[in-house]
């Protein structure tokens, strides 16, 4: 039996003689050679599965390889508090400055000046689920001081206040202020006609700005065949598009750029349950891809027709459209198409009154490098009636192009642990000549504060164009957010 | 002369019988895997990850992760579903992952503020998750079948296994060493080698916690040579076999977060 014993020793020393230092055992896992010190009988070599009632019985005892001490010391290095805010809200401060580096006569040098905080509450109770969120502010470009909850103007931005239901298993229902955001575009919208807000995305407030809040209805039915959402809004909410006040923009009837001195004054519907939206999607999963279908009546989101008397409002609109989404060669591949039907130009020939169009987009979006992104997508807008629109242009108005194009890329990087994000997106027109490119970087000094600084520059070869218009709002700014 | 026969005849015996029990290496790595992963049908955990730089500046993430595996197979298909809670820059946002074994993982990210439901494109799964020392790949799971295995050496404890990428372009290590607790299969502690068989990374199991009969690792840390620091993950409230619904795994619980399977 010695002998035995002395043979396994030697074998066992033998082979550990060459070997590397086997990593001694954590906290609940038990040892077999401990198991077979303590009873010193046979069987210790075949000994091969201790069970799991043994491990726990281990428990702590870290052998001393393992930093045991050196841990104890890290932990006295303690992480500083992060602060809680009281009553369970949540959201951030914030200033913001920003400068146009062109100079405008029709607006301030300053682009933005603002301090914010945003305050965030949820509350949950058995069968439902509320949740607000606000956004006080003061901004130094603003003129307008009363609150407007529609165009979020003033000192106060309602961005949230909904509550959450599910009656059914198979239904969601959310009620009242909320974010809504849908389709596979990329800073493109084609079936999303929930309202943006252009102002606070030229302006550079943070990305989340660029959605408007809707007050609607969104009803969510979950099934296998397809899951179909239905989004109700009593009243139409419009864009907080660009109207002069702080971007200035290509006013047709003065023929130039204008701003302060032309503002923007269009009648927006606004009659409870009859000037009001509808939309819906159905969605499923096609092999790997997302497949869904949308369909919207309502109105245009930004002022696109004018009355005999010039006045800007907002035409009756209906959109169908598609989307495809998956996976293809290591990246996301996205396609989307809309018909929007112009519902008070039918025929498209009424100058005054935007054309029907057919708008589609293609998108490739992949890693190209350790954490480097790059999207590119392709975006057309082709004219419904354009022989019907250019015989209805008065004599020498020029016409614009049948088909509209762009080209937008991003690229995204991440850099010192992820700390640092830089990004910049372009938009770009062949045909029209003119492009916006927007970047960024901002770079978490803890996981609390936040510091950025970017850019939105526009460019064009005339100022007529979509993005050449807003040539003169060329703006960099700066900004320091503090989380909580 | 009879009991030296014998001697010699339970010498070979526990030999043979310790070959007997020397297991097949992809058994190892495919139970390793498995242990690692793969435990119940389904599980939930709350993770803390602390991460220190070099500099051991700390920053924190605080996070709820639900996982299922599709039809109950080890080292198969699984979904995951990542609720952040801290920082606050993150708070609810959500990351949905299907994992393929064999294809690129599906992934998406819904950003609360915008409403906005996000693809991601597939990335290199070796790359940090969350600005953490773990990557991707540490957090839901290595495919066996992506190395080849070499069992090294068998000591009381541990199977030590050798692994070699079958695609050394696909990794920026050229082999990995694992110490798999024979017992419970449960990874102890993996190194990392460069091309010159210098370890710069390591992975270290620091606690272990059976839980509803799991062997499971409750406190880990990542260390980096190449990154500088560690980050150190801690699991809580961990529960298997909660009978999560595979819908919990889709958009209608991006956008609106599965709030009971969280808590």
């Amino acid at each position: 039996m010695k002998s035995q014993a002395t043979l396994l020793a030697v074998l066992m020393s033998l082979a550990s003689a060459h070997a590397q230092e086997p990593p001694p055992l954590p906290a609940g896992l038990g040892s077999s050679s401990a198991e077979t010190q303590d009873d010193k009988d046979e069987e210790q070599s075949g000994a091969p599965a201790l069970p799991s009632g043994l491990g726990e019985s281990q428990a702590p005892a870290l052998p001393a390889g393992l930093s045991g001490e050196e841990q104890s010391e890290t932990q006295l290095a303690e992480p500083d508090e992060p602060f809680e805010a009281p009553f369970g809200l949540t959201g951030f401060i914030e200033a913001r400055a920003g400068v146009r580096i062109v100079s405008d006569p029709y607006e301030k040098q300053l682009s933005i000046g603002e301090v914010r905080a945003q305050l965030g509450r949820d509350i949950e109770t058995r069968h439902a689920t509320f949740h607000v969120v606000g956004d006080l502010y003061y901004d130094q470009v603003e003129d307008v001081s009363d609150v407007n909850l529609e165009t979020g103007r003033g000192f106060f931005d309602l961005r949230e206040a909904n509550v959450l239901v599910r009656p059914l298993d198979f239904l969601d229902i959310k009620a009242g202020r909320q974010i809504l955001t849908w389709g596979v575009g990329d800073l493109v919208f084609i079936n999303d006609l929930f309202p943006k807000d252009y102002r606070s995305f030229f302006i550079g407030r943070d990305d989340e700005y660029l959605k408007a809040p809707s007050d609607a209805v969104r009803a969510s039915v979950f099934n296998d065949i397809a899951n179909v959402e239905f989004v109700y809004t009593p009243r139409f909410d419009a864009d907080r598009s660009i109207t002069g006040e702080r971007l200035s923009y290509y006013n047709p009837a003065l023929g130039r750029i204008a701003g302060r001195d032309a503002v923007i004054n269009a009648m927006t519907p606004d009659d409870w349950f009859s000037d009001d939206e509808f939309a819906a999607r159905a969605y499923r999963n096609i092999a790997g891809f997302e497949a869904a279908l949308y369909g919207y009546m309502g109105y245009w989101k930004t002022p696109e027709g004018q009355t005999p008397l010039g006045t800007p409002f907002h035409p009756k609109l209906s959109v169908f459209g598609g989307s495809l989404r998956g996976p293809v060669k290591g990246g996301i591949l996205t396609a989307e198409f809309g018909r929007y039907f112009s519902g008070d130009d039918k025929d498209g020939d009424n100058p005054f009154i935007r054309n029907g169009e057919t708008r589609f987009l293609v998108g490739y979006e992949k890693e190209i490098a350790n954490e480097l992104t790059a999207a590119i997508q392709y975006n057309g807008e082709v004219i419904s009636d354009y022989a019907a629109l250019k015989s209805s242009l008065p004599p020498g108005a020029s016409a614009p192009d049948r088909m509209r194009h762009v080209v937008t890329l991003r690229l995204t990087k991440l850099m010192l642990n992820q700390n640092l994000t830089l990004s910049g997106f372009n938009f770009w027109s062949p045909n029209e000549k003119d492009g916006y490119f927007r970047f960024r970087a901002s770079y978490k000094l803890t996981d609390a504060w936040l510091a950025e600084a970017g850019g939105n520059i526009f460019y064009g070869a005339d100022n007529n164009t979509f993005f050449g218009q807003f040539e003169n709002n060329t703006n960099l700014f700066v900004g320091i957010r503090r989380n909580f | 002369m009879l009991s030296k026969t014998l001697k010699l005849a339970a010498a070979v015996t526990a030999l043979s019988i310790s070959t007997a029990f020397a297991q097949d290496v992809q058994e190892i790595v495919d139970k390793a895997s498995a242990a690692a992963y793969y435990q119940g049908e389904d599980g939930r955990a709350k993770v803390h990850m602390s991460i220190k730089d070099s500099q051991e500046r700390e920053r924190t993430r605080d996070f709820v992760i639900l996982r299922k595996d599709i039809g109950d197979v080890d080292n198969g298909e699984q979904r995951f579903y990542v609720f952040f809670e801290r920082p606050a820059d993150v708070n609810k946002t959500a990351f949905l992952v299907w994992k393929q074994p064999h294809a690129d993982d599906d992934r998406w990210l819904y950003l609360p503020a915008l409403d906005l439901v996000k693809r991601i494109a597939p990335s290199d799964e070796r790359t940090s998750f969350v600005g953490s020392h773990f990557f991707y790949e540490d957090v839901s799971g290595r495919n066996p079948d992506e190395d080849n295995h070499v069992l090294e050496e068998e000591t009381d404890d541990y199977y030590v296994v050798r692994s070699t990428p079958k695609d050394a372009s696909d990794v920026e290590f050229s082999s990995y060493k694992n110490w798999i607790h024979k017992a419970s299969f449960i990874p102890v502690k993996t190194e990392y080698y460069d091309e010159n068989g210098e370890a710069y990374r390591t992975y270290t199991a620091l606690g272990v916690e059976t839980i509803d009969g799991h062997p499971t690792v409750v406190k880990s840390s990542m260390a980096d040579e190449r990154i500088g620091g560690v980050t150190e993950m801690t699991y809580s409230e961990v529960a298997y076999d909660t009978g999560l619904p595979e819908d919990i795994f889709t958009e209608r619980y991006l956008r609106n977060p599965p709030r009971r399977e969280l808590r």
